[in-house]
């Protein structure tokens, strides 16, 4: 079992070194069989791992090697293999090889096609490390490594000077994130003496509600969550990374890697649920960025922009759910999530493929017909995410509305109206994208066409896991067992009894909610259609003029310029402060001043010597008499 | 051997240091060459005197072998000591140490 536990994450880093170190000699065709598969390997072994895990219902942990040892501080590179590991293990392999195959059919043509699956192998095998790793430290060489692979591949197209600052832009504001995840190492290490989650759980378990220590912990776990999870106030990276090429927009910034912080919570549940600070704050930034993500997505005209602020709005999702304690349902919309995000982005791919990088949902319209296997499975994929019945997206939100119900109601209309925002424009992309007639350039229309197999195929998958992804954790309600829940619960068991629980909603409540919920989304939907396609209406170019609120929303809430003129110009200025009255005036007249008093002095005691070997010999001699007279003193 | 122990070593150790006192103002004052040579040989041999003196004192011959040395290792000294003035006198047909002061500032 451990050998299978070792070589999960081995195969995608062999695939990286393969392809990276190979990047020239080796043949396209190689890498092309060799990189997905490479994932694939990964992913059998996960499904056998899983069902393992399942059959024992046990944690392996399996050492590698002692990695530091310091004194008291004994930090094991060790992997751990359980039911919440197990699930991203299946996630993020599963996902990430059906987006390898289509990356083989979307990346054809770059020349950059080997180093592009370097890095996306490298991607895979740091997030394997985030979710395996037995401690800390180990998950923190993963949390990096992704945001180094999240960095490249960003500024894959490296020639666009706006690709390579929305890189730098993503590396930076994750780095801010990363800061309070070390901090908050530290601090465990400081409180628990250890870094082992094992450890630190069992420890922690012991520990009275609200110790002001653990809240510390998870407030700074939280800014990391914050950073790599694209929350408020550090989201503005993740609709900027939308410049990678598309794959890793799914891959990436859609399905795996910002789920990090997400899955980080999960993992830490028991300090999170000791801590009623943390959950509090953890609650209200992420119903924010829910709404806010969702708000400024609905007069967003980039397909990808669009996705990329539902994703922000998504994960909100995810860490109101955290915050309520319905840990599985943040990990069951976190896995439903990867599924038909992962196709929206990979059909919008598909799109942007067939109108040869047209962006702009204003220019498009009317695919329907010429791209019907990208049509049907963007569909189920815009069902799934608003919520309509019985696609995944449903079960997922509507477990984390109840449990938000029942924790309170006024934050369940909140994130009732958020999800009613999501079906609103989602459906409207669809139809701006879709439906109609073609909007573009003649050339376009007459260059449209559906894409080949390897990226259809992909596409068919995921619409699958969209459409029927939902019944893994099929609720008591629907005559379903559960069986996510039940999976999980080992993970979550402790966390449970501190929780306080309320009474469960009665049946009658919860059909009342979830009946009230999908009115108000089919509601939407109807909305959405009447606007954009029977009136035609959103087809304004930028300049024309609009009410002052809409104009506020559709540019993001001038956020990008509130943070550069609070942040990025007075930190320029003082740039220039310091450059120009420390660097310049003070450390540079410093060290010039060094150097002009050693000309100076060498100019002026030049002239001793003189030529004259008798005066020479005179001073030698003077030299040495007061040599020995100050001997003779001391 | 007798007449070197009846004189008491303070008497070698002053006439020595008289002596060598005498080569070093030799070497500062004198223009001529030769004479600086000469005046260093003067330092040199107040110094062996002193090791021999020390030795018959002391009944340890070691400082007579190093007399011995140094005695070979000066006139080795002076052979090169009198080419180099040799040299001196073809190119400048002097030797007058003041005027070998070309090599300054």
């Amino acid at each position: 079992m451990n050998l299978i536990i070792i070589l999960i994450p081995l195969f995608p880093l062999l695939g990286f070194l393969i392809s990276g170190l190979g990047y020239r000699t080796v043949p396209r065709k190689v890498i092309a069989v060799l990189s997905p598969g490479m994932v694939l390997f990964s992913f059998i072994l996960s499904v056998i791992l899983f069902i393992t895990i399942q059959q024992s219902a046990t944690a392996l942990t399996c050492t590698l090697f002692s990695w530091i040892r310091i004194g008291p501080l004994d930090i094991p590179f060790s992997f751990l293999a359980d039911p919440l590991s197990c699930l991203m293990l299946l996630v993020v392999t599963g996902v990430g090889f059906v987006i390898h195959v289509y990356s083989v059919g979307y990346m054809k043509e770059d020349a950059g096609f080997n180093r592009f699956f370097s890095y996306m192998n490298l991607f895979v095998f740091s997030m394997l490390l985030l979710v395996m790793g037995a401690n800390y430290p180990v998950m923190f060489i993963g949390w990096e490594g992704v945001g180094l692979c999240s960095y490249l591949l960003i500024g894959f197209w490296f020639k666009n000077h706006d690709y390579n600052n929305a890189a730098k832009k993503a590396f930076i504001m994750n780095r801010i994130g990363d800061l309070g995840f070390l901090m908050g190492m530290f601090l465990i290490y400081t409180t628990f003496s250890t870094l082992n989650y094992q450890d630190v759980f069992s420890q922690a378990r012991g520990m009275s509600f609200g110790n002001p220590a653990v809240v510390a912990i998870t407030l700074l776990l939280f800014v990391g969550a914050v950073g790599k999870s694209a929350q408020i106030p550090l989201y503005t990276w993740l609709p900027d990374a939308m410049a990678g090429p598309t794959p890793v927009s799914a891959l990436i910034h859609a399905a795996t890697m910002v789920t990090a912080g997400v899955y980080m919570v999960a993992r830490s549940n028991i300090l999170y649920v000791l801590s009623p600070a943390t959950m509090a704050i953890m609650g209200i930034t992420g119903l924010a960025t829910a709404l806010f993500a969702a708000s400024i997505a609905i007069f967003q005209n980039d397909i990808k922009k669009i996705l990329a602020y539902s994703t922000i709005s998504q994960l909100g999702y995810m860490f109101v759910g955290l915050s309520v304690g319905a840990f599985t349902g943040a990990m069951f919309h976190l896995t439903t999530h990867a599924f038909f995000k992962a196709l929206l982005f990979l059909g919008a791919g598909s799109v942007i493929h067939a109108l040869r990088g047209e962006q702009d949902i204003r220019k498009m319209g009317g695919l329907k017909k010429a791209m019907p296997k990208t049509y049907w499975t963007f569909l189920v994929a815009t069902i799934a995410i608003a919520g309509i019945p019985p696609f995944s997206g449903f079960f997922s939100k509507d477990e984390i509305l109840a449990r938000t119900f029942e924790f309170q109601p006024a934050i369940w209309a909140l994130a009732v109206a958020g999800s009613l925002m999501t079906a609103f424009y989602m459906f409207r992309l669809l139809y701006l994208t879709f439906f109609s007639e073609f909007r573009g350039t003649e050339s376009q229309k007459h260059h449209l066409h559906e894409s080949p197999a390897v990226m259809t195929i992909p596409l068919i998958i995921l619409a699958l896991l969209a459409a029927f992804g939902g019944f893994i954790n099929l609720p008591g309600l629907f005559g379903g067992d559960s069986g996510l829940s039940r999976f999980l619960a080992p993970v979550f068991a402790d966390a449970g009894k501190v929780m306080e629980h309320e009474a469960p909603l009665s049946h009658g409540t919860e059909w009342m909610l979830m009946g009230i919920t999908l009115a108000g989304v089919l509601a939407m939907v109807a909305w959405a259609w009447f606007r954009f396609v029977k009136k035609r209406h959103g087809l304004l170019p930028d300049e024309a003029p609009r009410p002052f609120v809409v104009k506020l929303v559709a540019n993001k809430f001038y956020i990008d310029e509130l943070y550069r003129a609070i942040i990025e110009k007075p930190l320029l200025r003082l740039s220039e402060i310091l450059h120009e009255y420390v660097e310049r005036r003070f450390i540079d007249r410093i060290v010039n001043g060094l150097g002009s008093m050693v000309v100076w002095t060498g100019n002026t005691v030049r002239y001793i010597q003189t030529g004259n070997v008798g005066f020479y010999m005179f001073i030698m001699i003077l030299g040495i008499i007061l040599i020995l007279f100050f001997n003779i003193l001391i | 051997m007798s007449s070197l122990t009846t004189i008491p070593i303070h008497y070698y150790l002053v006439f020595c240091s008289v002596l060598f006192c005498i080569g070093v103002l030799g070497v500062l004052i004198k223009r001529n060459a030769l004479l600086i040579l000469m005046s260093i040989e003067l330092m040199i041999n107040s110094i062996n005197l002193l090791l021999a003196a020390f030795s018959a004192y002391t009944n340890d011959p070691a400082g007579q072998i190093f007399v011995f040395f140094i005695m070979v290792v000066a006139a080795a000294e002076v052979a090169i000591g009198l080419a180099i003035v040799v040299l001196i006198y073809r190119t400048t047909h002097s030797i007058d140490i003041n005027v070998l002061n070309k090599l300054k500032w």
